[in-house]
C-alpha cells in the first residue's frame, strides 16, 4: 500500500496531477448536473422564461421612456439586449447556490466527501454545469433579441467576444453563490439570501437604463459595480466603440471574484459538516 | 496478530458545548462485521463520519487499515465505501448512472465500472429499474442502490449507517443476506444499528454506545446472555400492586436479575420464560395478585440499555434517574 501524503495538493511537483484530477472529477460532476437539468426541464424553462419576460417588459413598457435619453443613433433594443445577457447570467448564478445546498441537504455531499475525488470537483462541476446552462440561455436570448429588432453593429467576432464576457461573468458569479450555497446549506434559504443581494446589483446598474438620471450617490455605486461594467463592456463589443478599457475592467472583476470565492468555496467544502 | 481493519483510540468530538463522542475506543478485525449499537443521538453517525473522513475528531485518533483518518485522509478514502442513513443518491440520475458516477469519482478504472455497475444492479434486484430515474424508486430500492453505490469501487472496508432503518421486513432480510455475502467475500463491515436483533443477526462483535460513550463491548450473544434473552412483562394495574408483585417474585423465585418496576408494569429478564411463567402466575395468585396483561417477548436493545445504563433508549437527554418510575 502506498502511503500518499494528503497535505497541500499545491506543493510543487503535484500541481499537474492536481489540475488533472480537478478537471477529471469536475467533468464527472458537471455531467451529472447537466443530466439533472435535462431530466427536470422546468429548471431550464424557468431560467429562460424570466429573461424573456424581462426583455419584453423593458422593450415595450420602458423602451419608450428610456429611448430618448440614449446616445443618438442607439436604439433601446440594442442597448437592452447586452444588459439582459448580463442580468440572465447574474440571476442564473442563484442556481449554483440552490444546487449545492440541495446536495448538502440530500446527503449526497457527504458521500462525495468520503470519496477519493478532488476536493474542488463538486464546486467546479456545479459552476461548469451552470456555465453550460448559460450558454444555452444566452443563445436563446440572442434569437429572441433578433426577433425584437436587435442587431449586431460591430461584427460577429466582437459580438462573440461580448458573449464570452457574459459567460465569464456568469461563471464568476456562480463562484460567489457556490460559497453562499455551502454556507447556508438549504435551498430555500439560499434562494431567499440571494435575491436581496442580486436585485440591487442588477437594477442599480446600467443593465436596463443609462445611469445618468440616478441620484449622484447611486450613480457612484451603479457606475463602479461589476454588473454595470460588464454590461458596458458587452455593449461596446456589440454596438461598436473603443472597447479595451471596459473589457479589461470586466475581466478584472471576473478574475478577482474567482480568485477570492473559489478558494473560499473549496475551504467551506472541506470543513462543512 | 493481524493488523486491525479499524482502530479507534480515545476518540472525542465536541460540537460547541455538546459532547458527541467521549473517548470512544474500539477495534475492528479484518473480515468481521462489527456493530455499533445505540439509540438515536448516541454518537454512532459521528463515529462513521470521522472514520469516513467527513468530520475531524476533537481528540483521540482513528485509523483505517493503518491510515490515520485525518493525516492520510485520501489514502483512507480509497479503502472505504459508505452507505449513509438517508439514501445519498441523485434522484435525477438513473440507478445505473448513479453507480457509474460514484465509480468514476472513486477512481475505478473506466473499463471496470460498466460491468461492475451492471453486476451490482443485478445483485441488488434493481436490474429492471436500472435505467429509470431514481426519483421513481421506492424507499427500499433507493436504500439498496445506496448500498450498491458504496460497493462500486469494491472497497475492503464498508461503513453502513443504519442500513435497514425504514425498510420493510422483506427488504431488510434481503439486505442482511447481501451483507453476509460481502463478508464471506472478505469485506470488513462496520454497521450502526438501533436494533439488537440486527446486531445479533449480523455482527460478530458489538459496541454499545450511549451519549457518546462506549458502555459495552462484547458479542451480541454475550450481551443477551448477560441479560437473559427473553423478557416477561406483567401489567399489575397500578404501581402499588406492581411493587407487591415484585416483592413476591424476588423473594421466592431467585431470578438472576431483579424485577424492574415501571409504572404499573413489572419487567423480568430471564432465560426460560415459559417455564417460569407458570411459577410466577401461581406465586402471584397465592398472594391474591392477578396481572391485567401478560407478555413474553425477545429482549430488545431497550432491555440491554435499561440493564446497562438504567435508562431507556428514548429518554434522550439521559438525565433520567436509575430507577425509572412513573409513566413513560
Amino acid at each position: 500500500m502506498t502511503t500518499t501524503a494528503t497535505g497541500h495538493p499545491l506543493s510543487a511537483g503535484r500541481l499537474g496531477s492536481w489540475i488533472a484530477a480537478t478537471v477529471r472529477d469536475g467533468l464527472a460532476v458537471a455531467w451529472r448536473n447537466l443530466i439533472g437539468l435535462r431530466r427536470v426541464p422546468r429548471l431550464l424553462v424557468f431560467s429562460t422564461i424570466q429573461p424573456l419576460v424581462f426583455v419584453l417588459m423593458f422593450r415595450y413598457v420602458f423602451g419608450g421612456v428610456v429611448g430618448p435619453s440614449l446616445p443618438p443613433g442607439v436604439s433601446y433594443v440594442d442597448f437592452l439586449i447586452p444588459g439582459i445577457f448580463v442580468q440572465t447570467a447574474v440571476f442564473g448564478s442563484m442556481n449554483t447556490a440552490i444546487g449545492l445546498a440541495t446536495d448538502m441537504q440530500t446527503g449526497l455531499m457527504e458521500r462525495f466527501r468520503s470519496l477519493p475525488m478532488a476536493r474542488s470537483a463538486v464546486l467546479v462541476g456545479r459552476t461548469t454545469a451552470d456555465l453550460a446552462r448559460n450558454v444555452f440561455v444566452v443563445t436563446l436570448m440572442t434569437g429572441v433579441g433578433f426577433a425584437l429588432g436587435f442587431r449586431i453593429h460591430a461584427g460577429v467576432p466582437a459580438f462573440l467576444g461580448g458573449v464570452l464576457l457574459v459567460l465569464a461573468f456568469g461563471f464568476a458569479m456562480s463562484w460567489i453563490f457556490a460559497v453562499v450555497g455551502m454556507a447556508v446549506g438549504d435551498p430555500e434559504t439560499a434562494q431567499a439570501a440571494a435575491f436581496p443581494v442580486l436585485a440591487p446589483l442588477v437594477f442599480a446598474s446600467s443593465a436596463f437604463v443609462p445611469t445618468d438620471t440616478m441620484p449622484g450617490w447611486l450613480q457612484a455605486f451603479a457606475n463602479h459595480q461589476p454588473v454595470s461594467q460588464t454590461a458596458e463592456a458587452v455593449r461596446v463589443l456589440v454596438l461598436g466603440g473603443p472597447a479595451t478599457g471596459d473589457v479589461w475592467q470586466a475581466l478584472f472583476w471576473d478574475a478577482g471574484i474567482v480568485a477570492v470565492f473559489a478558494p473560499l468555496g473549496v475551504w467551506l467544502y472541506r470543513r462543512v459538516i | 496478530m493481524e493488523r486491525a481493519a479499524i482502530n479507534v483510540v480515545g476518540l472525542s468530538k465536541r460540537f460547541g458545548s455538546l459532547v458527541a463522542l467521549d473517548r470512544v475506543t474500539f477495534e475492528v478485525r479484518p473480515g468481521e462485521v462489527f456493530g455499533l449499537l445505540g439509540p438515536n443521538g448516541a454518537g454512532k453517525t459521528t463515529v462513521i463520519r470521522i472514520l469516513t473522513t467527513i468530520l475531524h475528531p476533537s481528540a483521540g485518533r482513528a485509523e483505517v487499515v493503518g491510515h490515520d483518518v485525518v493525516r492520510e485522509a485520501s489514502a483512507v478514502r480509497r479503502l472505504i465505501g459508505l452507505a449513509g442513513q438517508y439514501a445519498a443518491v441523485d434522484p435525477n440520475l438513473t440507478g445505473r448512472e448513479n453507480l457509474r458516477l460514484i465509480g468514476r469519482l472513486s477512481q475505478s478504472a473506466r473499463a471496470r465500472i460498466r460491468p461492475r455497475a451492471s453486476a451490482l444492479l443485478d445483485r441488488f434486484d434493481l436490474a429492471a429499474a436500472a435505467d429509470r430515474p431514481v426519483r421513481t424508486y421506492s424507499g427500499g430500492m433507493r436504500r439498496r442502490l445506496d448500498v450498491a453505490a458504496a460497493l462500486v469501487a469494491q472497497p475492503p472496508i464498508l461503513f453502513l449507517d443504519e442500513p435497514t432503518t425504514g425498510l420493510d421486513p422483506q427488504s431488510r432480510n434481503a439486505l442482511w443476506e447481501l451483507i453476509r455475502e460481502l463478508v464471506r467475500e472478505g469485506t470488513t463491515v462496520l454497521l450502526t444499528t438501533q436494533y439488537l436483533e440486527e446486531a445479533d443477526q449480523l455482527a460478530e462483535r458489538v459496541v454499545v454506545v450511549d451519549e457518546g460513550r462506549v458502555i459495552a463491548d462484547d458479542t451480541p450473544a454475550a450481551l443477551k446472555a448477560h441479560l437473559g434473552n427473553t423478557v416477561i412483562e406483567l401489567d399489575m394495574g397500578d404501581q402499588q400492586h406492581a411493587a407487591r408483585a415484585a416483592k413476591t417474585i424476588d423473594g421466592r423465585l431467585g431470578l438472576a436479575e431483579a424485577a424492574e418496576i415501571e409504572g404499573s408494569r413489572l419487567r423480568l429478564p430471564c432465560r426460560d420464560a415459559f417455564g417460569l411463567l407458570r411459577d410466577i402466575l401461581n406465586l402471584l395468585e397465592a398472594d391474591g395478585l392477578v396481572p391485567r396483561t401478560v407478555a413474553v417477548r425477545e429482549s430488545s436493545l431497550d432491555d440491554v440499555f435499561l440493564a446497562l445504563t438504567g435508562h431507556r433508549t428514548w429518554t434522550g437527554s439521559g438525565t433520567e434517574p436509575a430507577t425509572a418510575g412513573g409513566s413513560e
